[in-house]
């Protein structure tokens, strides 16, 4: 626990204490700044009767900033210290492969969780000009930001794995971009087989992130989606700590 | 200094053996390191030495074979192992973007020294390790020198037992070599050190034992004055006499004492010899009485020693293995 918080600190200054996080926050303030605007566009001064937050998420904004964040975020973790050596200093510290695996894992998603801050802002502000004298909803937003949390811990997980393949920090993004948008693209087989009945369309409906997301931006938190996500990340984060530990059996 | 066996060893490396698919990089190594060494591991590159050490210190298991630093098994004690052990890796790998007292500090958190520990060590070996003034500037500013000496730094911060250094003077200018070499004699007075090199002046400055490696194979260890002499045989006296070449040929040729000579006239009437004993014998009062009694001049007398390069150089040259078989 010790090394572990000590770790975490050391890993959350990388991205705080230097100009890399706060490009990867423009970068996504940029894309949810554009997925506000259109946002506003669908409003048009209609009342419309959804959830703000699922009016957000109708804008794909949402997995644009999820996609391409979080193989930028995670690409440098283990790749780099891979790259100038600090691996073998870090390794060859009295520190286990786990709190090393964990800390790393953390501290990504903390930044990844600090990233989707403004949009909470975002939703206040519409709210403010649009439904005046209606009382803020804040449920959907708790949802909308459980789903944001749990698919986030799982694209860290898969950028960590891909982080700890190999030494270059470029292979490490497009592995975990390639990985993250084969998942995602795995969810518009609910289109075609989810009409059917049969394990097929189960699984398809199942696996689905859209019909998760759907349901966490109107403010509903089920618990399959839940034990989804965190049944993936937990393997993801497994098979990482398998490759660190890699260099013990080769 | 030698007597090891004595001591209590620090480092006891027996038959190891490192595969790296069917290459063997380590190959049935054995050697031991007694407490208070200062030992270097010396071989050409791809001899093994950086693999030896990152086993020693954990990075990763051996193959086969045994490795122990102060009794414990470095794969089954690996964590108690780390704790004993400050490693600075070849080419010491840090974090450019750290400041130096933020980066030692952040070191001695992870060895397990608690806050008011770190602070106190990080002051001393900034100070002992002469970082004072850079304290506070970010690593991947400073020189390469000044670097070397935050490896360094690190290495000792949470005061072990034994300090493992990978190449420590590769890459440095002379000035930098000479700070680093007198450092690690400083460190040797109160740790057990073990550093690797492929540059002989510098082990043979810093060492008191040397474990000659080739191959993956162990070719010689021992103190570096004995390998000097086992290996290089009898020393060379080298004479610059002027005498007519047929006397002197003569002389030598009486003296029951010369195993070996060579003469070589050179400019201005002088005779270049080198001699080789027959004996461990001192040839130069002989030479010089020589010289006298027949009233010729001489201009140089020199009892030339092996160096630990020309050692190195004869126990790692290709042809060995056929010359042994």
């Amino acid at each position: 626990m010790h090394n572990y918080l000590i770790l975490l600190r050391r890993e959350l200054g990388c991205y705080f204490l230097s100009l890399t996080g706060y490009v990867i926050i423009a970068g996504a303030l940029i894309l949810l700044g554009l997925g506000f605007a259109v946002m506003l566009l669908a409003y048009n001064g209609d009342t419309i009767d959804v959830p703000l937050t699922e009016l957000f998420y109708g804008t794909m904004f949402f997995w644009l900033i999820v996609l391409v964040a979080t193989p930028v975020i995670t690409m440098r973790l283990f790749a780099m210290e891979r790259a100038t050596g600090t691996f073998e200093t870090l390794m060859t510290a009295p520190v286990g492969d786990g709190q090393v695996v964990l800390a790393k894992f953390t501290a990504a998603f903390l930044f990844y969780l600090v990233m989707w801050l403004p949009l909470a802002s975002c939703l206040r502000l519409v709210h403010h000009y649009t439904a005046a004298g209606l009382e803020f909803d804040r449920w959907p937003v708790i949802s909308t930001y459980i789903g944001i949390l749990l698919i986030g811990s799982l694209y860290i997980a898969i950028g960590c794995l891909a982080s700890a393949l190999t030494r270059s920090q470029i292979i490490a993004a497009m592995t975990s971009f390639a990985m993250g948008v084969s998942l995602f693209l795995l969810s518009f087989l609910r289109f075609s087989v989810g009409q059917r009945s049969g394990f097929a369309a189960q699984v398809a409906t199942y696996t689905s992130m859209f019909d998760h997301m759907e349901d966490f931006v109107r403010g509903v938190v089920d618990t399959r989606h839940i034990v989804f996500y965190l049944t993936l990340t937990g393997i993801c984060l497994f098979l990482t700590l398998k490759v660190v530990e890699g260099r013990r059996w080769r | 200094m030698t007597d090891s066996a004595e001591a209590r060893p620090m480092i006891e490396v027996e038959n190891l053996t490192k595969l790296y698919g069917r290459r063997a990089a380590v190959h049935d190594v054995t050697f031991t390191v007694g407490e208070g060494e200062i030992v270097g591991l010396l071989g050409p590159n791809g001899a093994g030495k950086t693999t030896i050490m990152r086993i020693l210190a954990c990075f990763m298991p051996a193959t086969s074979g045994v490795a122990r630093v102060s009794g414990l098994d470095v794969f089954k004690e690996s964590d108690q192992v780390r704790r004993r052990i400050g490693y600075m890796p070849e080419n010491n790998p840090l974090y450019h973007d750290m400041r130096v007292r933020e980066y030692l500090k952040f070191r001695a958190r992870l060895k397990g020294l608690s806050i008011q520990e770190s602070r106190a060590r990080v002051d001393e070996v900034t100070e002992r390790c002469g970082l004072t003034e850079v304290s506070s500037q970010v690593i991947g500013s400073l020189s390469k020198g000044y670097r070397q000496r935050v490896g360094l730094a690190d290495a000792l911060v949470h005061q072990p037992q034994l300090i493992i250094l990978d190449e420590p003077t590769i890459g440095l200018d002379p000035h930098q070599i000479r700070a680093v070499r007198q450092l690690i004699l400083e460190l040797g007075k109160d740790h057990t050190i073990l550093l690797s090199s492929h540059i002989l002046p510098e082990v043979e400055m810093t060492c008191q034992r040397v474990v000659i490696l080739h191959n993956g194979r162990v070719l010689a260890a021992d103190s570096t004055q004995n390998l000097q002499q086992r290996l290089s045989g009898a020393s060379q006296v080298l004479a610059e006499i002027a005498a007519p070449f047929d006397e002197l040929e003569a002389c030598f040729k009486q003296n029951q004492d010369i195993e070996y000579h060579d003469i070589s006239p050179t400019d201005s009437g002088y005779c270049r010899c080198t001699i080789v004993p027959r004996t461990g014998l001192d040839l130069r009062p002989a030479i010089f009485d020589l010289v006298r009694t027949h009233g010729w001049r001489l201009r140089e007398l020199t009892l030339s020693r092996h160096s630990l390069e020309d050692v190195f150089v004869r126990v790692t040259r290709p042809d060995r293995d056929e010359e042994e078989s």
